[in-house]
């Protein structure tokens, strides 16, 4: 090919990439693509080396442009790698801007006729010429728009030293064993082997060598994971309303319930409804929860919102419910399939009037899984909204987890008076605070006995659930709910803190954590500077973040929005300590970098 | 049996109708949700309910508040403005055991949970879903509301210019299994509705005209006690048989028809007017059109069908309520956890 190759001298300049560099596809949404994504990206998985895909797609079903990012690196670095190593252009519309964007010595596969070598010369070119290859190698015309993106795979896997048997694998697994697009995909695959094979001069930029850091390990996305979480925790009831990115967590646990949630006569052990919107969600998750069921929903931002009357009405009557909200970027709609971690200040305090709840911040599966479980032991324990906040990235994107630890043990249903209980009981109020730590007794409609029958009100009620508007009422029930909150300290997930004794710290929660680790790496690296690193797991804050941040002479708050908001509320909790806070801020739609974190402490340092 | 007869009437599980009463009514003296009360009470004794397994939902407003008012011995949940179903059907999914009464208003039901009425009906929520329609917002102290007559007129002298929404067409509309009216000061016949409703294993919905004596009782509303009684119109003579009670009872053959519920009760009717007949749906859609183009209220049990599958059965969920479910039905096993993580290597 006379064109690959294009600036050979500087390419020589240039040291192999082994095991770490990342991969762009650039592609039609619709077209097809995501199988071919995943294909390549589980070959590098079961090649042993860590692996990572992130998928940018359009608010759209077919159409517009969508990119697939895959960052392989033998170290596990698995967060957004900003620079692109090799560009794979398949989409006309996106290609130049696809181009341009890249970093010197990157590598582009092309499809022929877009012509890309003329737009700069210090890119490696390799054009590709894909419609000749699948009209070959597919019997089918109909099925070429969706089969000519497999013939990269085979190109990329010549090009990359991939092991071809894996891919092999991995079609299979991919299409599930239908036997027909397997023998058709990987026809493709073989094809476009072939032809670089004969065809595309070698490069020593870019090589995966298979290693032995996968093994035993599962490819999940957040939302799966919090399905599971959800499923085993043994929830009952379940109100939705679609909106990206969250609808796959209960369609995925709707997939997972219908095999392994049914009863001996082969019914559902929990109630799944589409629900009119994001308000009768909430409220179906609150009568269930009232009426003793463990209930969630899962959303995103503008369900949160739409919620937020409800989720007061949880907090004031003491009903416990899940809300899974799965983070995009706002406001407003916003951008629609991009990530933020947008709504940290929105969930702690949603709904009017003092409100402050227990929220959870999971940052990766294995989390995503435990915390899911655990919020449902939280929500009856503190019979209370509870929030498992993630987001877009962590949600819908692959990642690469150990396979989830089984929650052994017993559910925590919290302080529950059934009626051998009441009937013991002289004098029992359903607010009544009988222990001193906030949290009353409950008991549930239809228990007989004629006794624990009381009335659920969202405006003011004694320790009896009567109404009362009487000022001393209300202060003691507000005051004894946030008695309820501090509680809570004691029982949400505690940080995880690294602490080298630099006094320089770095706080970070939910999606952030993998380009957390790798910019504290290059820190010390490349910089020569410690840092200690918190990792934020829930609200409210507890005993470890007090004394990290006492022990700290600054601390570098990193967060994915523009407002600092997590930054807020630490101020608010910590008034004392608000100038040791610097954000680190990163609010693009994109997912954080480690880069970013680096230029930002940096630039702090200066 | 005992030779004196006992003071206070006593039903089959020993309870007076004293057991059913709630808290004080803080309504206005007068008020046709307390009439509406009245008769829930009434009826629940009549037929036995045990009170432990009602759930009491409302919304916000003057009907809301009454469930306060009934069934001491009963959970209630007085929830957000408009948002009562889908509380309602939350809970009725938790415990299919629990009889959920439903009492909202037509601002509750009309306006702002216009949305949320819709979807139970659709849905088939098992409740009995009251909507105590007086034309007004009295919490709020008199604004109109979407049942409001057109030309109806308030106590300071405003006329409405919009058309009203029927709760019971549009139930109709929307295929609901059980559609009645009444009238608060017609005790008897609603009396008879709800007792049928308590059988009824679907949504049932029961629109009481029911007048409010502050804002909305002088002549020139169409919502006033004596408008309602010059334009009542009964549909047909209703009669309503338990079915523990059914050999006791006499019904003459030939007289009525009848509609039996899944449990053996029956509900009879004759029809006072052009031969209604409350199973004919698209026969109730008519007459009730042409009704209210005349100023009628008709009253009585619109529509029944007994037959539409509800929730519990289009979620498909186990015949055990949820809520009695144990740990080992509802957390799979570790070989369950082992096996996702498998398919995901």
């Amino acid at each position: 090919m006379s064109t690959a190759l294009a600036n050979e001298s500087s390419v020589q300049d240039t040291k192999m990439l082994v095991n770490d560099f990342s991969i762009e596809i650039g592609t039609v949404n619709g077209s097809g693509s995501q199988t071919a994504n995943s294909v390549l990206m589980r070959t590098i998985f079961q090649m042993g080396v860590p692996v990572s895909g992130k998928n940018l797609f359009p608010s759209n079903i077919a159409g517009l442009p969508t990119w697939f990012q895959i960052r392989a690196n033998t170290k596990g670095y698995v967060a957004r790698k900003a620079i692109v190593d090799l560009m794979i252009c398949m989409n006309p519309e996106t290609a130049k801007d696809d181009v341009l964007k890249l970093s010197p010595h990157a590598i582009v596969i092309y499809d022929e006729p877009l012509k890309l070598n003329t737009l700069r010369d210090d890119l490696i070119y390799y054009p590709v010429p894909f419609q000749k290859l699948v009209t070959a190698s597919c019997p089918e015309p109909k099925l070429h728009k969706l089969v000519k993106n497999m013939i990269y795979v085979g190109v990329a896997g010549q090009m990359l030293g991939l092991d071809m048997n894996e891919s092999k694998l991995a079609i299979s697994k991919q299409l599930n064993g239908k036997q027909k697009a397997i023998e058709i995909n990987q026809a493709a695959v073989d094809a476009g082997f072939a032809w670089a094979a004969e065809n595309m001069p070698p490069q020593n930029r870019l090589r995966v060598v298979a290693e032995n850091k996968t093994k035993g390990n599962i490819i999940i996305d957040g939302n799966a994971a919090c399905a599971l979480g959800a499923m085993f925790a043994g929830v009952q009831v379940v109100g939705w309303y679609p909106i990206t990115p969250s609808s796959s967590l209960v369609e995925s646990l709707i997939d997972y319930a219908e095999e392994y949630r049914r009863d001996e006569n082969g019914k559902l052990t929990v109630a799944h409804v589409q629900m009119e919107d994001e308000l009768a969600s909430a409220g179906l998750v609150l009568g269930a929860g009232w009426a003793g069921a463990r209930s969630m929903t899962a959303t995103s931002g503008p369900g949160i919102s739409l919620m937020s009357e409800f989720i007061g009405l949880g907090y004031f009557t003491e009903t416990p419910g899940v809300f899974f909200n799965v983070a995009r970027t706002g406001p407003s709609t916003g951008l629609p399939t991009r990530t933020m971690q947008g709504d940290i200040e929105l969930c702690a305090k949603c709904s009017h009037g003092d409100t402050q709840h227990i929220n959870l911040y999971p940052g990766n599966m294995a989390e995503c899984f435990d915390f899911a479980y655990a919020s449902f032991d939280l929500a009856e324990r503190f019979q209370t909204p509870i929030f498992v906040v993630t987001d877009l990235d962590l949600g819908m994107q692959n990642w690469m987890s150990k396979p989830f630890d089984y929650p052994e043990g017993d559910f925590d249903r919290g302080k529950v008076l059934g009626e051998q209980e009441l009937a013991e009981m002289k004098d029992w109020g359903r607010y009544k605070d009988v222990d001193g730590d906030g949290i009353t007794y409950r008991t549930m409609p239809g228990t007989p006995g004629g006794k624990g029958a009381y009335f659920t009100r969202g405006s003011g009620h004694n320790a009896y659930a009567q109404y009362t508007e009487k000022p001393k009422d209300y202060t003691d029930l507000m005051d004894r709910l946030r008695a309820k909150y501090e509680t809570a300290k004691s029982y949400v997930p505690k940080p995880i803190v690294d602490d080298t004794g630099s006094k320089r710290g770095v706080l970070a929660f939910g999606s952030s954590d993998s380009a957390v680790m790798e910019a504290r790496d290059v820190l010390v690296d490349s910089f020569q500077k410690k840092t200690d690193y918190l990792r934020l797991r829930a609200l409210p804050f507890t005993a470890e973040v007090d004394a990290f941040i006492n022990e700290s002479d600054v601390i570098y708050v990193v967060e994915q929005n523009r407002d600092a908001q997590m930054k807020a509320l630490l101020r608010e909790f910590y008034p004392e300590a608000a100038m040791k806070f610097k954000s680190v801020l990163h609010y693009d739609g994109l997912a954080i970098d480690a880069q970013t974190i680096i230029d930002q402490i940096n630039a702090f340092e200066k | 049996m005992t030779t004196t007869a006992p003071l206070i009437p006593t039903n089959r599980l020993g309870l007076t109708k004293q057991d059913y009463v709630g808290s004080k009514s803080t309504l206005c003296a007068g008020c046709g949700h307390d009439s509406i009360t009245g008769q829930l009470i009434n009826a629940a004794f009549e037929m036995n309910i045990e009170a432990y397994k009602v759930a009491k939902m409302s919304g916000i407003g003057c009907s809301s508040k009454t469930p306060t008012y009934f069934f001491n011995q009963a959970w209630g949940f007085n929830s957000v403005h408009g948002r009562m179903p889908s509380v309602a059907t939350g809970a009725a999914l938790a415990n299919r055991e629990l009889i959920n009464i439903g009492i909202s208003g037509d601002g509750d039901s009309m306006s702002i949970g216009i949305g949320q009425f819709m979807h139970t009906i659709r849905r088939n929520v098992p409740i009995i879903y009251i909507i105590e329609d007086n034309g007004v917002y009295g919490l709020t102290k008199g604004q109109f509301s979407a049942t409001a007559d057109l030309g109806s007129v308030l106590k300071h002298g405003s006329v409405n210019e919009l058309p009203p929404i029927d709760p019971c067409t549009l139930a109709l509309e929307l295929g609901c299994g059980f559609v009645a009216r009444s009238f608060s000061g017609d005790p008897k016949q609603l009396n008879t509705i709800l007792k049928a409703a308590m059988v009824h294993n679907g949504t049932c919905i029961i629109d009481v005209i029911s007048p409010c004596v502050t804002f909305n009782n002088h002549d020139s509303s169409t919502r006033s006690y004596k408008n309602v009684k010059d334009h009542d119109f009964p549909l047909e003579e209703l009669g309503f048989v338990q079915f523990s009670e059914l050999e006791q009872v006499d019904i003459p053959a030939g007289e009525s028809k009848s509609v039996t519920f899944p449990d053996g009760s029956k509900v009879m009717f004759r029809a006072l007017r052009n031969d209604y007949d409350p199973t004919d749906r698209f026969g109730a859609m008519k007459i009730l059109h042409e009704g209210a183009e005349k100023g009628e209220f008709l009253t009585g049990l619109l529509y029944i069908n007994t037959e539409k599958p509800n929730i519990h059965a289009t979620t498909h969920i186990s015949d055990t309520p949820l809520v009695h479910l144990t740990q080992a039905a509802l957390k799979p096993g570790k070989d369950i956890l082992a096996k996702c993580m498998a398919e995901l290597m």
